[in-house]
């Protein structure tokens, strides 16, 4: 495999029909986004904008629980306050996602809890008032009498034998465990005891909010005349949303749509079905009301789903070159209370139980992965999914035995990192191609790590605590049918389908059933559109999130959208270019080969002869009598694809400063070598990266969801949770190998979570390089000025007394 | 607390005669009474500042003051960016040539901090540029392309 220049074409692996010979015009440029200029003006259309543009809508407020567990004794409201609880909801049916696994343990999440409480923030009833403030002085003067039940806060109490349930399920093995994976490799004992070292290590993360800048919002229109409602709502895949709100309401589909305008950010909070949204749409077709609800950050912090808190622990065993041989780990997932509609709680641990092995040679492994319930809010999809914590676990590895071996962490990743490919991993995953030794190699060269180890020295003998982390993964991406059925999901997500028409002006429109939320995906899909078409971008009208304007599709979620959403357009321009031509060669008299169709003109390749397409388009609508022979009098093409998936690759690097005193780390440098093939558009490509990296800083050092001991949450304003600001960003230096995988239509391989994935591993390589003369291996994220504060006190008093003992 | 009192805004130089409760929030009248719905909120405590607005010139968190008190204040919103429909504001430009916004939530808010600060003074070292952008927060696009955006208009709008 060598890795290719960005403005390299891919081999064009899908054509049908004669590709465009020459390099493309606009798939490779950073062509300013068609999203922008509306935004820029203000014009833009959030759910928050259609509420405030309805003057007649209702407003609705949840009530929500104030106790982590317990029994609702009773809940109401004075003479006037319109209260909805769960019994106005009878008949209305609970999420339940499943998964076809024998130690799934199938929980059910009602609209409005019933007579119990699992979590602090649960909706337990709702207001309705003329508006968004008065439903807020209406929730003030609800009263909820909950009688507190022991509540179920930590994961590894909630397995033992005496833990109280959070769910009154039967449970097939330990007590709150839905899911328990187990997997051991028939060598990893054999591995493990011929073992020169092996690295015992626990890692941890804390729990994380996606925290979109825009919280969840919806608006619930109704049809007097139909009854038919419209659902506008923040989220990542409409198509679904509809058919889990008709499931819970059994509705046929064709009465409800749905429809997602401009989303502010969702990085996977908004691709879970919220119960919320299943009252407002039920509560809209009764009272024949619109109702808009507009969710709060508290309540975005509270309720709106949290991710990531796991613990690993690890049994890594090496040979005295350096080779990691085998791979153990316990992982414990604590999922909170509920399971998330369509992909369960089962995600994040099955990914691990999955992906863990990454993007290393390991040839044993031994894997336990559980899903445990928890009275906290449910976890659900964030960027990245499991894999910053994966990351963390091998990359804290690989630093942790390169010190106890005496090797530098590039020697040691070179010597584990695939470089053989197609690579079959222990689960079975097969990494098609990848880059993972040229990024390693371009990233060292980039930071020139004996220079560093210099400057750290002479930084050490000031007093200043430098240091230097590296960070390399495989992330699977683009991934479909295949992929989920392999989880055994109930409802199994995969493929994206398209339709594209050309009118008889010659504009074209792309319905896509993928929902982007901020990423660009028009400017993207025009663009490689254009090409194939002999047209200009803004010439393509990209049309999505709307269920009754695009064909059925899963939505933008796990780094897909390009490779699928892409891959279904790129065919779909292939057989209208096709169409296009035939035309052209017919009105032309000459062979379809030798038309190409550019710069809006279909011609005769080597001749001045052409015709513009806009004449062929009006032909093909108005003059269809003049087609050739069993030409169809329409411009409309379908398609659909559904991609095994494949691995896009990244180095991560990180320099820090740590400040002895306060435990503040400061990130001197920020380097990122990825490989996600082809870049449609570099700018937006290079936008993702720089996202994604910042909300992985995040994860190592800031952001943190805190619980008390009661189960109450305490980080639930931006007072408290802590993104980073400019202030707290480096500058992100980007390099693309962009090596094109044959396992995607477009070259491209996905790149929307790499940056959040490999970010918080080489933070925390950097601090623990930086803090090694003192023994600190830093294991859990995040790492805030307190935890990294406490390390080094409790390592100097540790040091002190081994001197004084001496 | 339903009681309303009726309020003249002047907002991107148009007069709007409004009449909204004292505790209505210069936002929510904005949004709501002017319909000028370019002004977010992103957390309506007055950290993100994707509410920010600029009242005689200087930047405010629009979810942080009433409506009432902005009687007899210029107040300008994204709309009133630009001069009109056919050009762009030079941070509103350099925005859309500098991928400097994804999602576009938090993008108003970011406008008009950037604006705001270059109108006043756009010889800004790049250092205080870095401190004043730090007053809002960006979820998708890692700031780094905000301040390049922030960079160029400055040298755009410098006599």
């Amino acid at each position: 495999m060598t890795p290719r220049t960005a403005t390299t074409a891919p081999a064009d692996l899908s054509a049908p029909t004669s590709p465009p010979a020459e390099p493309p015009t606009w798939t490779g440029q950073p062509v300013r986004r068609v999203e922008d200029p509306a935004i820029l003006r203000g014009w833009g259309t959030f759910v928050g904008d259609v509420a405030a543009r309805d003057a007649t809508c209702l407003y609705a407020a949840f009530v929500r629980s104030p106790v982590a567990a317990g029994r609702i004794r009773s809940i109401t409201a004075p003479p006037g306050v319109r209260l909805i609880t769960a019994t106005d909801l009878a008949g209305v049916r609970p999420i339940a996602p499943e998964l076809k696994r024998p130690d799934y343990v199938r929980v059910e999440m009602p609209v409005l809890a019933t007579d119990v409480v699992r979590f602090v923030g649960e909706p337990v009833a709702l207001v309705l008032a003329e508006s968004a403030a008065l439903a807020e002085d209406a929730l003030d003067s609800v009263a909820v009498d909950i009688e507190p039940t022991p509540a179920v806060l930590d994961a590894a109490a909630a397995v033992r034998p005496d833990s109280p349930l959070v769910h009154d399920a039967a449970f097939p093995g330990d007590p709150n465990t839905t899911v328990d994976a187990r997997l051991t490799t028939p060598g990893f004992d054999a591995a493990l005891q011929s073992a020169a070292t092996v690295v015992e290590l626990e890692v941890s993360c804390g729990r994380q909010s996606a925290m979109p800048m825009e919280a969840r919002a919806s608006h619930a229109a109704v049809d007097r005349g139909t009854g038919r409602v419209t659902l506008h709502t923040a989220t990542q895949m409409p198509h679904v949303v509809r058919t889990g709100i008709c499931d819970c309401l059994d509705l046929d589909e064709d009465l409800f749509r749905v429809v997602a305008p401009d989303v502010g950010g969702a990085f996977g909070a908004k691709m879970s079905l919220a119960r919320e949204d299943v009252a407002l749409v039920f509560l809209a077709r009764r009272l024949r009301r619109n109702i808009a609800w507009i969710e709060t950050r508290e309540e975005n912090f509270l309720a709106a789903w949290h991710s990531r808190e796991q613990r690993y622990q690890l049994t890594a065993a090496f040979t005295e070159d350096g080779v990691l041989t085998a791979l153990g780990a316990d992982i414990v997932a604590d999922v909170g209370a509920y399971s998330c509609y369509p992909v369960t709680f089962g995600v994040e641990p099955l990914m691990a139980f999955a992906e863990l092995p990454g993007p290393y040679t390991i040839a044993e492994y031994s894997v336990r992965s559980r899903a445990v319930l928890s009275n906290k809010c449910p976890i659900a999809p964030y960027r990245g999914v499991s894999r910053p914590v994966q990351t963390l676990a091998t990359e804290r590895i690989m630093d942790v035995a390169a010190r106890r071996l005496g090797l530098d962490p590039v020697t040691i990743r070179q010597r584990n990192l695939v470089a053989t490919f197609p690579h079959t991993t222990p689960t079975g995953l097969v990494l098609d191609q990848a880059s993972h030794q040229e990024a390693l190699v371009e990233a060292a060269r980039q930071v020139d790590l004996p220079g560093f180890r210099e400057r750290q020295a002479a930084a050490r003998a000031e007093g200043r605590w430098l240091g230097i982390g590296f960070s390399c993964f495989a992330e699977r991406t683009g991934y479909g049918t295949p992929a989920f059925a392999a989880r055994s999901m109930a409802i199994t997500p995969g493929y994206e389908r398209v339709n594209m028409s050309m009118d008889p002006s010659g504009g074209v429109v792309l319905r896509i059933g993928a929902s982007p939320h901020g990423q660009g995906l028009r400017t993207s899909l025009a663009q490689l559109v254009a090409d194939k078409l002999g047209l200009r971008p803004e010439e393509i009208r990209v049309v999505h999130g709307d269920t009754d304007a695009t064909p059925y599709g899963w939505g933008s979620f796990g780094s897909r959208a390009m490779v699928i959403a892409g891959g279904a357009s790129s065919r779909a321009a292939d057989t209208l270019r096709q169409r296009l031509i035939d035309i052209a060669a017919d009105q032309l008299e000459c062979a379809p080969e030798d038309v190409d169709l550019r710069e809006g003109q279909a011609t005769v390749r080597g001749t001045g002869i052409g015709r513009p397409i806009k004449q062929l388009a009006r032909l093909a609508h108005h003059n269809s009598h003049l087609l050739p022979a069993g030409e169809l009098p329409s411009l409309e093409v379908s398609a659909t694809y559904d991609p095994g998936g494949t691995f896009s690759n990244a180095c991560h690097v990180a320099e820090v400063e740590v400040d002895e005193l306060t435990g503040a780390v400061q990130i001197t440098r920020f380097l990122v070598v990825e490989d996600a093939g082809l870049l449609v558009n570099p700018a937006i490509v290079d936008g993702q990266v720089h996202g994604g990296v910042v909300q992985g800083i995040a994860n190592a050092l800031y952001e943190e969801l805190l619980y008390d001991d009661r189960g109450i949450l305490v980080t639930t304003s931006l007072m408290d949770y802590l993104p980073p600001t400019l202030a707290e960003t480096p500058d992100i230096e980007i390099i693309h190998l962009a090596s094109v995988s044959d396992a995607t239509l477009t070259g491209a391989k996905g790149v929307g979570e790499g940056g959040t994935i490999g970010a918080p591993a080489a933070v925390l390589n950097a601090v623990s390089d930086a803090l090694s003369p003192l023994g600190i291996e830093l294991t859990h994220l995040p790492a805030t000025p307190s935890r990294v504060r406490t390390a080094i006190r409790t390592a100097q008093a540790r040091l002190s007394s081994e001197g004084a003992l001496r | 607390m339903t009681a309303t009192v009726p309020l003249r805004l002047l907002v991107n130089g148009e007069r709007h005669d409004i009449s909204v409760e004292p505790r209505r929030t210069l936002a929510d009248a904005l949004r709501e009474d002017c319909q000028l719905t370019g002004t977010h909120l992103g957390c309506e405590h007055g950290v993100c500042g994707a509410c920010t607005v600029l009242l005689d010139g200087q930047p405010a968190r629009a979810c942080l003051i009433f409506a009432v008190q902005c009687e007899g204040v210029s107040i300008r919103t994204v709309e009133g960016l630009s001069a009109d429909d056919e050009n762009l504001h030079p941070v509103q430009q350099a925005f859309w040539d500098h991928h400097g916004l994804q999602c576009g939530f938090c993008t108003p808010g970011f406008l008009m901090l950037a604006a705001g600060t270059l109108e006043e003074d756009p010889e800004r070292s790049d250092e205080e540029l870095r401190d004043i952008l730090s007053s809002n927060l960006c979820r998708c696009t890692g700031y780094q392309n905000i301040l390049a955006a922030t960079r160029a208009a400055a040298a755009q709008m410098r006599p």
